[in-house]
């Protein structure tokens, strides 16, 4: 889908608003074909009712035009602004705030944002610094890209970080990432994605797991080292047995992707984001003339 | 693995048949609930607007659209991670009676004991299948404490609810334990080789 909008800063919030539900509603392919194919191998009698169940979820969710999951998540967006697109990154995130407030009351969508003391609603899924925007900035480049990540709390929940120190090496990575996924047994709604986020500081590492849980399922990181310990830790993984929705079985994780930065001598940072099975995400490409095109992956 | 199709509210006596990893299927009333529900009963000493005797309780907090006054229709309606609220198993056992607990990923070890007790299940619901859950609700018939929208007490008129599986039973049994402690020994296992 493609549309154009003479209002530049109108274009981002329709595209938002859109970006938001479509999210919501509709599974992207790479994570229907993995949950297909996990139910397919998946031998415990309970885990391959669970992944039955969710499949017809799924399709249950497309056939009704409704949202999959009822938990709404909080959004999420990853930016990247080329250098020369024309709409200053301030009127960006306006746009986007306002638009998950239209998709938030039009559709209508439950809203979860409160204040972190008071507990109050704080608005339709915005508040003090919601919706939380991850940004990226291209040289050479007049473009905007756009992901919505809406992310369920069940999941979110299951966040872990650990400062492993250099002597821990490679294996304290691992040890503490299966340690994660297996201390949060049922809660994130398995089989998910497991984002990993090594290196860094400790914010940064919480944010490159947040990034890795972002990318389709079936991507691997472009260092060779990095994408031979994302297969490792996936095998190793589904051995633990945690299974579809904790109850028990051979699929543990669809997938599991690891982002990292180079980091200080003295630091082994280790970032653990899960993301649930319904791992929801829409983009959107958006010109400088306000052209926008809807497109599952930018 | 047996299956089982209950309606609700029900006894003590048929709760008592279901056994870990049995499959159900419910029909009739069931109660949506949360956590700012349940801190208003048991924290803040708030007395429940209906009985929960014989009550099955789900946790959630639907996305529903509002028709009139006290009126909601059911837009998504699925469940939430139900450890986070694994401390009001007992009062509501013991003090109200409720069969049923249900939600999402189960309950900690503390729940088997109140609910081999007061003779409790928990039923663990495919978290996020809230659009096929949905379907298998015929009606919001009373929201109570609408000020806590979403976390409002909620009462559902619900045909084929599930599928179920009986996580927790009320002789001492737990799906999540029995899975724990085998991921458990399987991780010292993996670690050890690593
Ligand atoms: S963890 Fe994900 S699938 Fe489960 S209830 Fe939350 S948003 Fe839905």
């Amino acid at each position: 889908m493609s549309t154009v909008a003479t209002d530049l800063r109108q274009a981002v919030e329709d595209a938002a608003a859109h970006l938001y539900v479509w999210a919501l509603k509709d599974i992207p392919q790479d994570l229907r074909d993995a949950l297909a194919a996990a139910k397919d191998r998946e031998t415990s009698v309970p885990g391959r009712r669970v992944l039955e169940t969710i499949v017809k979820n799924v399709d249950v969710a497309e056939a009704e035009n409704n949202i999959v999951c009822q938990d709404t998540g909080i959004a999420v967006y990853t930016c990247r602004v080329g250098e020369h697109f024309p709409l200053h990154p301030a009127k960006i995130y306006e746009a986007l705030k306002i638009g998950t407030e239209r998709a938030t009351l039009n559709t209508p969508l439950r809203s979860n944002a409160v204040h972190t003391l008071t507990r109050e609603n704080t608005g339709p899924n915005t508040g003090y610094r919601l919706p939380i925007v991850h940004w990226d900035f291209l040289p050479g480049w007049d473009g905007l890209d756009v992901k919505c990540i809406p992310k369920g709390s069940g999941s979110e929940n299951m966040s872990f970080l650990k400062m492993c120190v250099p002597a821990d090496g490679v294996k304290g990575i691992k040890q503490f990432v299966l340690e994660s996924v297996v201390g949060a047994g049922g809660k994130p709604c398995p089989p998910g994605i497991v984002g990993v986020g090594i290196g860094g500081s400790a914010d940064y590492a919480m944010f490159l797991a947040k990034e890795a849980i972002a990318r389709p399922v079936g991507t691997t990181n472009p260092d060779p080292e990095v994408a031979k310990l994302e297969r490792e830790l996936f095998d190793l993984l589904n051995e633990t047995g945690v299974g579809p929705m904790g109850l028990g079985g051979d699929v543990t994780v669809l997938s599991c992707h690891i982002e990292h930065a180079d980091t200080h001598m003295t630091l082994n940072p280790v970032a653990v984001n899960y993301q649930c099975w319904a791992a929801r995400r829409a983009s959107a490409h958006i010109t400088p003339d306000g052209h926008v095109d809807f497109d599952r992956e930018f | 693995m047996a299956e089982h199709r209950l309606t609700f509210p029900t006894s003590e006596e048929d709760i008592r048949k279901l056994h870990a990893g049995d499959l159900v299927t419910v029909d009739g009333h069931i109660l949506g609930i949360r956590d700012r529900t349940q801190i208003r009963i048991f924290d803040q000493g708030v007395e429940p607007p209906l009985e929960l005797n014989g009550a099955f309780l789900l946790h959630t907090a639907p996305n529903v659209r509002k028709l009139g006054p006290g009126k909601y229709e059911p837009m998504c309606v699925g469940t939430t991670t139900s450890a986070r609220m694994v401390r009001f198993t007992e009062p509501l056992g013991r003090d109200h009676g409720v069969r049923a607990i249900a939600g999402k990923g189960g309950l900690p070890d503390e729940a088997i004991e109140p609910m081999a007790k007061y003779g409790m299940v928990y039923f663990a619901l495919v978290g996020g299948a809230a659009a096929l859950e949905t379907t298998q609700i015929e009606e919001i018939e009373e929201v109570y404490w609408e000020e806590l929208m979403p976390e409002c007490l909620w009462k559902f008129r619900v045909k084929d609810f599930g599928p179920l599986w009986v996580g927790i039973d009320s002789h001492g049994n737990s799906m999540y334990r029995d899975v724990q402690s085998e991921a458990t020994k399987r991780l010292e296992e993996i670690v050890a080789g690593l």
